[in-house]
């Protein structure tokens, strides 16, 4: 197993360099740069810009200082907002997004489960038809229609949660955020459990439980549930993967100082060392949640080792 | 040994809720089973004969619901709650299934499975309830029980996993044991292995068995008494030796005389050599790629030679991964082989697909399975008539069309069927329908694989009848490929016996059923035509 | 069924209605900023005299008095200066009035009653900040929407099953390669993917679409290859090859057949996706541009107004979200019908 874990990690360097190495060049290639925008820079400060930035080097050049850099852990200076450091950008904002997401996912998660659950065990009768419902509603309607709408049911009409703003992280104004993100989740969680648990019901092996006289309970829990489980732990990797990097949908409605509006906005303004340094961290979380996942697998199926 | 009536059904029926409106899958039927007794409840396909016995379990899919009566010992289990109804099933009247490899939770261990139920009904500690796992898995004959006890499913064969589900089924000692086809999907050798197992624990724990099966040579061995089920009812009951000595029931004398009969005479000694392989081999390659090491080699068919005459049906005969399928594709060049092939006088060995190509009428192949092997979105007509599009394309549409009306005919199937879609067939027509589409080409060399295995006993004989007709009206050679001694029997002058992808022994048909001369082929026929009973009825 | 009807309901609607609303959907309408929705007919009586002063203040003059009759009013006004009698212009530039009239003049020229008809406007749906019909804009939105997705969706899909089936067929190495550079694209994140495309396209409409559709035929090229695989296992595939048929042959009479369907149904999965992703690039005002319109931008006006007029999101988002409902259930319901698994 750890034999595996570090070849995983081995492997998993090249993965990133090739991520880095096209995000690069392809940011490059794009027309424009950091500095030719509407900015009315008069053309001495933007040469004295550029050089300062040594974006006049030669690309190649570029790369391998970007590269030396970001190995010492140094994602460089953000050219739009030139009073703070990548670094310092992700330092304040990462743990206000990692905090939504990670709640939104716990949510999602638990919530999604017991719905699929519940759904699953009531096939075509009430319960089950009113989490279909649910679900595809959830899975349907868009993000950015969804936070408005609780803006303005909850903030507006009854005035029971803020209307925005991170308020230093109080707690409510966490809510409305957090449900936003985890309500598509727990839509699509619900469907997979109720999909998976319905197939794991039907398997043969749990006729033999049945037959055996085996409880419900140990039917259901033991036997059902966690054959069903896994195609939820490979869902909840890439999902936790995309929530805890931050939602640019989310953070811009409400107002949240989060990392997800960044990517956006640099890819925009061509801030370079900002976009690098995003597309870096969504790697990072991508292939660690991968990883985890596949641990996760391995303990819940004995089919499965890794050696 | 006949003792009470333990267990009754009465007027039992049970229906489905499906799309097509309710159907009836069991019409109110009886039948009972007393302390100690074997009794096999027998049908084909559709008699409804393991729904009975799932609703007697309470085990029914939820669109199904069952009707009537079902008493164990004076508790009728169709209106027991669930915690009591649980004091019943897998500690008084226990069930193993048809499919080993999917019956057990892939996610535990063998010895927790096997503990869980003796926990259950008998509140025993996990020590005690672990020697007592072990001491069943004992009792079911599996190698080293003290490693397999931490052994996951996966790792185990499927005569293995049949074990362990009778050893799970036998726990708490019950006084039923249902077994509902248990060693269909097993190989023959495997199956005699496990029918043998459980006639010795039934002498030595004394529970009364329900045999559930399609195969009548099973319950002839096996059984004291029979009950015959067709379309949801019982047809007929009675003892086994009485029922089979004397039919009352047209469906029981049908089924009795549905055993493929008839010997195929071998075909005159100067008759021409057809197809000839000599010294072939194919390798599979197993895993490998990228970064995963070099790939693994299978030898699937191990420098193998054949000679098929003009007018020969040679019998290929082996177990499952015994190669004979493979053998049969390679001698047709559907697959890559190394050695020499000859038809007539064409050396296939280096042929592509462009030189087979004309030479593919004369060598056709007919599969096992009816239901993959029709392309589902085109009409039986479209089908048949596929390989005439490429070696007659002179033919206009309606020529085409009145050949397609022949070969039906030849098969013995309407004419008018030609623009139907396949899934309105049964597996028996379906089947015609793949042999007319060899036919149509008029071929020279037929590989059959395995046409008649996925069909009940009843249609493979018309099968078979309709294949000996063809050879003969044809000249045909044929290539029969089979795990059915039966039908091997029935249909071959000639037979090769394989394993693991060598021949172990052939001959001339009567010498291999009369005299096998290997180990080999002696268990596989003490397996399949064995009449000696397992046990002694009372 | 019923979201079959729903949404060819919906389709003709935003084709044909914009021809009969009566309002051009860039048509600005100064007088009726922001004006709530409402099925009776503008300017509300409280509305007239704001228009005739707003009127009248640019003719600089005064009002002395003024009285309505029936669908005219009447404006007696006076100034300083003598009464210039193309001031009634601005009467007929208001949104609100129509067909002024000079009714007379006093002698002396410093006083003078003008009429005008009420033009009776129809906002269903309101208006938004620039005095736009909402309802046209809607319609005009749906348009675009659809029809973003059901191009963007062709291009997906071609792409999708040319690679897919390419792939699937080839087997072997090339088989390998090509799932490799899907896996690539995969693991890029999707929305730098499509910024980037943006950024490089420039925001134009039909580059617009060819770009959502050129990131989202991952999913089409990985569920063709899937099936091709599995398909050229069929027996019946074998089948054909052991009657001697041309790869051709079986690709025209066995693969595509039974290819079609999961594309179908793909494909109708595949629409909403492509109009979510619109929607979602015209909130970030990276996708549709002024004046030009498509319900996500019209969203994105409504999440910013919310506080003060909650119909400029009410309404774009209503027609968003049961047209997606609609969309999904044909894409379920073709599923079931064709997954014989589930019967």
């Amino acid at each position: 197993m750890f034999l595996y874990v570090f070849r995983r990690l081995l492997t998993a360097i090249p993965t990133m360099f090739v991520i880095v190495t096209l995000a690069f060049f392809l940011i490059r290639v794009a027309p424009g740069g950091p500095f030719n925008q509407e900015r009315g820079l008069s053309p001495e400060i933007k040469a004295n810009l550029e050089a300062q930035f040594g974006l006049n080097d030669p690309i190649w050049l570029q790369y391998v200082n970007y590269l030396k850099n970001l190995l010492h852990g140094n994602f460089g200076p953000s050219y739009n907002l030139p009073d703070f450091t990548v670094t310092e950008l992700f330092a304040n904002g990462l743990p206000i997004s990692v905090q939504l997401g990670l709640s939104a996912l716990v949510l999602a998660l638990a919530v999604g489960t017991v719905l699929g659950i519940v759904a699953a065990l009531n096939q075509n009768k009430l319960g089950d038809y009113s989490v279909i419902a649910l679900a595809t509603a959830g899975s349907t309607i868009p993000t950015f229609v969804i936070a408005p709408v609780i803006q303005l049911l909850f903030g507006l009409t009854w005035k029971l949660l803020p209307i925005g703003g991170w308020g230093d992280g109080a707690w409510i104004n966490k809510i409305g955020p957090i449900l936003t993100l985890s309500l598509p989740q727990i839509a699509i969680v619900a469907r997979l459990m109720r999909g998976s648990m319905i197939e794991s019901l039907r398997s043969n092996h749990i006729r033999t439980a049945r037959a055996l006289g085996l409880s419900d309970w140990s039917v259901v829990v033991k036997h059902a549930l966690r054959g069903a489980v896994l195609p939820i732990v490979s869902y909840a990797g890439p999902a936790a993967a995309a929530l805890l990097t931050g939602s640019i949908i989310v953070e811009t409605i409400f107002a949240i100082p989060g990392i997800g509006r960044y990517f956006v906005d640099a890819a925009l303004n061509r801030d370079y060392t900002l976009v690098m340094g995003t597309v870096v961290v969504i790697a990072l979380f991508t292939i660690a949640f991968n990883l985890i996942v596949d641990i996760l697998y391995a303990f819940f199926d004995p089919r499965v080792r890794y050696d | 040994m006949a003792g009470e009536t333990i267990l009754s059904v009465k007027d039992l029926r049970v229906r489905f809720r499906t799309l097509d409106g309710v159907v009836e899958a069991v019409k109110g039927i009886h039948l009972h089973v007393d302390a100690g007794e074997t009794v096999a409840v027998v049908g084909e396909s559709g008699s409804g004969k393991s729904q009975t016995m799932m609703a007697a379990m309470s085990l029914l899919a939820s669109n199904g619901e069952a009707t009537g009566a079902v008493d164990y010992r004076g508790k009728n289990l169709l209106t027991l709650g669930k915690s009591e109804l649980n004091k019943v099933r897998g500690r008084k009247i226990s069930m193993i299934f048809q499919e080993p490899m999917t019956s057990l939770d892939p996610l535990y261990t063998i010895g927790n499975q096997l503990m869980e139920p003796i926990r259950k009904h008998r509140g025993l500690s996990g020590a005690a309830a672990r020697a007592e796992a072990l001491r069943l898995l004992e009792l079911v004959k599996i190698p080293d029980p003290e490693r397999r006890l931490k052994s996951y499913p996966h790792e185990m064969s499927g005569g293995q996993r049949q074990r362990v589900m009778i050893a799970m089924a036998l726990a708490n000692d019950p006084d039923i044991l249902i077994a509902d086809e248990p060693t269909t999907a097993l190989d023959v050798t495997i199956q005699a292995q496990i029918l043998t197992l459980l006639a010795e624990l039934q002498r030595k724990l004394g529970m009364a068995i329900v045999f559930i099966t399609h195969d009548l040579g099973i319950v002839r061995r096996f059984a004291d008494r029979v009950y015959v089920m067709r379309y949801g009812e019982v047809v007929e009951e009675g003892k086994a030796d009485e029922l089979f000595a004397n039919p009352q029931h047209d469906y029981t004398k049908m089924l009795l005389a549905a055993e493929p009969t008839g010997r195929k005479a071998p075909p005159a000694a100067n008759a021409p050599i057809l197809l000839e392989g000599r010294n072939v081999e194919v390798e599979f390659k197993i895993g490998g790629g990228f970064l995963a090491g070099p790939p693994m080699l299978l030898r699937a068919v191990d420098r193998i030679s054949i000679m098929l005459k003009q007018r020969q049906t040679i019998g290929i005969v082996g177990e499952s991964g015994s190669g004979k399928s493979t053998l049969g594709r390679a001698l047709l060049r559907l697959l890559p082989s190394q050695g020499t092939i000859r038809f007539g006088n064409k050396d296939l060995s280096k042929a592509d697909r462009a030189d087979m190509r004309p030479l593919r009428r004369e060598l056709q192949l007919v599969f096992q399975d009816p239901f993959g092997s029709l392309s589902p979105r085109m009409t039986v007509g479209q089908i048949i008539t596929e390989g005439l599009l490429v070696h007659e394309p002179s033919l206009s549409s309606k020529e085409r069309d009145n050949r397609a009306v022949e070969a039906l005919r030849e098969v013995g199937l309407s004419p008018e069927t030609r623009n139907r879609y396949p899934h309105e067939f049964s597996g028996g027509q379906r089947q015609r329908i793949a042999i007319a589409r060899a036919m149509i080409l008029k071929p020279k060399v037929v590989v059959l694989d395995e046409p008649t295995s996925a069909l009940d006993r009843s249609v493979q004989k018309q099968i078979v009848e309709l294949l000996r007709k063809l050879q003969a009206d044809h000249d045909l050679s044929y290539l029969f490929i089979s795990h059915d001694l039966a039908v091997v029997r029935a249909m071959s002058d000639y037979i090769i016996v394989m394993k693991q992808g060598k021949i172990v022994e052939e001959g001339p048909t009567e010498e291999i059923f009369g005299a096998p001369r290997e180990a080999y082929t002696k268990t596989l026929m003490a397996a399949a035509i064995d009449e000696t009973k397992f046990r002694q009825s009372a | 069924m019923f979201s079959l009807f729903y949404l060819i309901a919906m389709a003709t609607v935003c084709i044909v209605g914009p021809f009969f609303v009566p309002h051009q959907y860039t048509t600005i309408y100064a007088d009726y900023v922001r004006t709530p929705p409402s099925l009776s007919a503008y300017p509300k009586p409280e509305m007239i005299e704001t228009a005739m002063n707003d009127a009248v203040k640019r003719m600089r003059v005064d009002v002395k008095e003024w009285r309505q009759e029936g669908e005219r009013v009447f404006i007696t006004v006076t100034s300083s200066k003598p009464l210039d009698e193309r001031n009634i212009r601005y009467l007929d530039r208001s949104d609100t009035f129509d067909d002024g009239k000079l009714e007379s003049t006093s002698a002396d020229g410093l006083t003078a009653v003008m009429s005008a008809s009420i033009k009776q406007q129809y906002f269903l749906f309101g208006t938004d900040n620039t005095g736009r019909d909402l309802l046209s804009r809607t319609l005009m939105a749906g348009r675009i929407s659809l029809a973003i997705g059901l191009l963007a969706g062709i291009v997906a899909v071609v792409i999708g099953v040319i690679y897919g089936a390419t792939a699937g067929f080839m087997g072997g190495k090339t088989d390998e390669v090509m799932m490799r550079i899907v896996d690539v694209l995969y693991s890029l994140p999707f929305i730098f993917f499509v910024i980037m495309l943006v950024v490089f396209f420039g925001r134009n409409f039909v580059l617009m679409f060819l770009a959502v559709g050129a990131v989202l035929w991952l999913d089409m090229a990985r569920i063709v290859r899937g099936q091709a695989l599995s398909i050229r296992r069929q027996e019946y595939v074998q089948a054909a090859e052991a009657l001697g048929v041309r790869s051709r042959g079986i690709v025209q009479r066995h693969v595509i057949p039974n290819l079609l369907g999961p594309v179908v149904i793909y494909m109708t999965l595949l629409v909403p996706q492509v109009i979510i992703l619109e929607s979602f690039l015209s909130f970030l005002g990276l996708g549709v541009q002024e004046p030009m319109t498509s319900w996500g931008v019209l969203i994105s006006v409504g999440a910013k107004n919310i506080g003060t007029a909650n119909w400029l999101l009410l309404f774009p988002a209503f027609f968003l979200v049961s047209t997606l409902f609609a969309l999904n259930f044909i894409g379920d319901g073709l599923r079931d019908a064709l997954d014989p698994k589930d019967r």
